[in-house]
């Protein structure tokens, strides 16, 4: 848990010395509490001291990556329990499990998946970040075959050896050590085998345990024996434990400062049915997991997961923005209203889904105003006659339309007529102020 | 280092409230801690899911989940009726949509006979919501309430624009009452504030911070529920206790994601488990972030919650 500047002030030698380079213990005990210094600049710090605020100054859950290279995803780092306090900050990673029984074409084809699951959305690029190979096969050399053979079709993801056999494990460690794979993992029995694993090849262990009281003791355990970089499995498998659990090891490591629990977790979600491991999915990426392995990927599967942890992962301060351009609702022909908007997702979201509903096939023109909605971009000056002019006339909507008309929201009514000002030519229509009435504003217009 | 659980102690409490009559009367809310957490709490009662029917045919629903409905959709009791005695329905949600100035606006007094044809054929507990016209709603509910009257249902929305016909008619004859604001927690506030102050109990009101589907805001619903749960548990803030709304359905299927081709976006993939699966992972993430009530529309995707439900308790 974070020290305070007067409780960082006590565990200093208090000598005003200035060769940290400020004018007193006090004025350094405060940087060093903002993380604005380093303790080592103390050259008469004890060795004890140093120790007590070199660990209350590490963070709370530790944060390392899954995998190597640029696809690597960062796990753990997260600092709140609830994302309107501050913003949730490394997207949970999605893995799918893969059994190291299947045939090698099998094999190929659930890795291919992984491999090409990528989708846009938003602006941002998403995807199946890892493979699970899990050790079904009781055999070392179809295990460490399977997971080279996993690894060369799904070349960006992560890698998870599903494994808790520690020769097995180490065999395929070898065989993808550049991979740097997760080891999932060392349980009380393997702990020292998996430890060592672990260290030889620098790579990430699971600690596997039932319950948080002997998943607390096994991570101790594993730190002693010198690893530092540790995800959480609690066997947590029904809803009810994921939540559970999930909450108490958040609340253990942010609320209670308790190191033993201050990793990132892991959830497998395995279900019979798909759609019902979508939903339980949901209730992991939810309520805190880091990574969350499945037992398939469809598309559809994908696209829905996706998108819940972009919204969940969004900073709650920053509104999320669309890219500003022209958008076209159905299949506009030339003489198709144009309608214009902010570029605040939310009101592009809300606008264009009813003009959708209205059947009308439209123009949305969107404009970038930093992500404001309509009146606020209004009025902080984004939203603006001469703005808005400039976009109409560089966005080349004037040579798809047959008309010079466009319909402004009802909230801004007031530039209409210094739009028709600036636009010369140009009819400017005020719209509904309320996007729910846009249906009836434009199927009025087509009778 | 031994572990200790990590407890939080709330002062506040959801309020629960019941609707519907005799032994097929639903109760929801009571719970004293955050959704779910019963290491730390009592959560009496599971959330319920409504199924959504609607006084019309729902010709403006995607195929996906209008297909569902063929046989009994073209008439409200026929509806109604399959979802009680086929689907095993809990309770059901009656959207009076044809009542809609641009639907058939259809009058106060043929929604009153509706209601009362709905009523006469089930057993449970029964949802009636306007069309979301603000001044058509105050006239339209004012009758439902009175065609109901008895029967203990929860009757809705009451918005800023029209609450105070309809927490009047709500008040007259027993019911239970939706307040919905648009994804503000102040907002949510204010309205149920003055609800209360025209006399009526805050026991009998449920919260409506406005439901948006996944990939369509759903992060505001989201944050909006566990603020309002928050305000209610650890502030013991009273105007923020009573049960929460997700009226996830009708978000859910007007969206591309759930009506678009498969041929028009392959990279999506099958349409029909995309909306089902869009129906319950909104709906899911609704429950983690604290309703208690919720209004769907797939038979597949409701299932599904209950499946989750169970697994949560």
């Amino acid at each position: 848990m974070a020290l305070t500047g007067v409780q960082i002030f006590k565990l200093l030698p208090k000598t005003n010395c200035k060769k940290c380079g400020f004018p007193t213990c006090l004025a350094f005990a405060m940087a060093l509490a903002q993380g604005k210094a380093d303790i080592a600049k103390c050259p008469d710090v004890s060795e004890e001291s140093k120790k007590v605020l070199g660990e209350a100054s590490a963070p709370p859950i530790r944060t390392f990556d899954l995998g190597s290279g640029a696809k690597a995803v960062k796990v753990g780092g997260e600092t709140v329990l609830f994302r309107h306090d501050k913003k949730f900050f490394n997207p949970c990673a999605l893995a799918i499990n893969i059994k190291d029984n299947l045939s090698d074409d099998e094999l190929a084809k659930k890795a291919a998946e992984a491999a090409n699951s990528e989708i846009e959305r938003v602006g941002q690029k998403l995807r199946v970040d890892a493979v699970s190979v899990e050790y079904a096969s009781n055999s070392s050399a179809q295990y460490e075959k399977a997971v080279k053979l996993v690894a060369e079709k799904a070349p960006d993801a992560s890698i998870i050896l599903n494994c808790k056999d520690a020769a097995a494990a180490e065999a395929a460690v070898k065989a993808v050590a550049a991979r740097k794979p997760l080891v999932y993992g060392a349980t009380n029995e393997n702990a020292g085998a998996m430890a060592n694993i672990a260290k030889t090849h620098s790579v990430p262990l699971c600690a596997c345990a039932q319950g948080l009281e002997a998943l607390s003791a096994l991570t101790e355990k594993l730190q002693g024996l010198g690893v530092n970089d540790i995800v959480l499995d609690s066997g947590a498998k029904s809803a009810k434990e994921i939540i559970d659990h999930n909450t108490q090891i958040r609340r253990a490591a942010l609320r209670k400062g308790f190191k033993p629990l201050g990793f990132p977790v892991i959830n497998f979600v395995l279900r019979d049915n798909s759609i019902q491991e979508v939903s339980i999915a949901s209730v992991a990426i939810a309520k805190y997991a880091s990574i969350v392995v499945l037992s398939s990927i469809e598309k559809w599967k994908n696209l829905a997961l996706f998108t819940l942890r972009q919204n969940l992962y969004t900073d709650p301060q920053v509104p999320m923005q669309v890219e500003q351009k022209i958008y076209k609702v159905g299949e506009p022909d030339a003489a198709a209203p144009l309608m214009i908007t902010t570029n605040f997702s939310l009101t592009y979201f809300i606008v264009s889904g009813e003009v959708e509903n209205s059947k009308v096939p439209s123009f949305l023109a969107v404009m970038d105003c930093e992500g404001l909605s309509v009146l606020t971009a209004w009025a902080a000056g984004k939203f603006t006659a001469a703005k808005i002019s400039q976009f109409i006339k560089d966005s080349g909507i004037e040579s798809q339309v047959s008309h010079k008309e466009l319909i402004i929201p009802g909230q801004v009514a007031i530039l209409s007529g210094a739009l028709e000002d600036k636009l010369e030519g140009w009819k400017i229509t005020v719209g509904p102020r309320e996007a729910n009435a846009i249906p009836t504003f434009l199927k009025s217009r087509t009778v | 280092m031994s572990y200790v659980v990590p407890k939080e102690s709330y002062n506040g409490k959801v309020l629960s409230l019941d609707f519907g009559k005799g032994d097929k009367a639903a109760v929801i809310g009571g719970e004293n801690t955050l959704p779910f957490l019963s290491f730390e709490g009592d959560i009496p009662n599971r959330p319920v899911v409504a199924y959504e029917i609607q006084d019309c045919p729902p010709d403006d629903w995607p195929e996906t989940v209008r297909n569902m409905y063929k046989d009994v959709s073209g008439d409200p009791v026929t509806w109604a009726k399959h979802c009680r005695n086929n689907l095993n329905a809990k309770a059901v949600a009656l959207r009076l949509v044809s009542t809609h100035p641009d639907r058939d606006n259809r009058s106060a007094e043929d929604a009153a006979k509706t209601i009362k044809d709905v009523l006469a054929a089930i057993d449970i507990p029964l949802i009636i919501l306007g069309s979301n016209h603000i001044e058509k709603d105050a006239a339209v509910l004012v009758a439902a309430a009175e065609a109901a009257s008895g029967y203990n249902c929860i009757i809705g929305k009451a918005q800023e624009g029209n609450y105070k016909t309809i927490v009047a008619a709500a008040l007259a004859h027993n019911h239970k009452l939706i307040a919905m604001s648009e994804l503000d927690i102040n907002l949510a506030k204010q309205l149920n504030i003055l609800i209360t102050q025209m006399g009526f109990d805050k026991e009998r009101l449920i919260t409506d911070p406005m439901c948006s589907a996944l990939g369509y805001g759903l992060e505001y619903t989201y944050s909006v529920m566990e603020r309002i749960r928050l305000a209610g548990l650890l502030q013991n803030d009273a105007t923020m206790q009573p049960p929460i709304l997700g009226d996830v359905g009708m978000y859910v299927w007007k969206i591309k994601e759930v009506s678009a081709p498969e041929s028009d976006v392959p990279e999506w993939g099958s349409i029909e488990e995309r909306g089902i699966a869009w129906e319950a992972v909104t709906a899911t993430s609704m429950l983690v972030a604290g309703t208690n009530l919720l209004i769907m529309r797939h038979p597949k995707s409701i299932e599904i919650v209950e499946k989750t439900i169970a697994e949560l308790f």
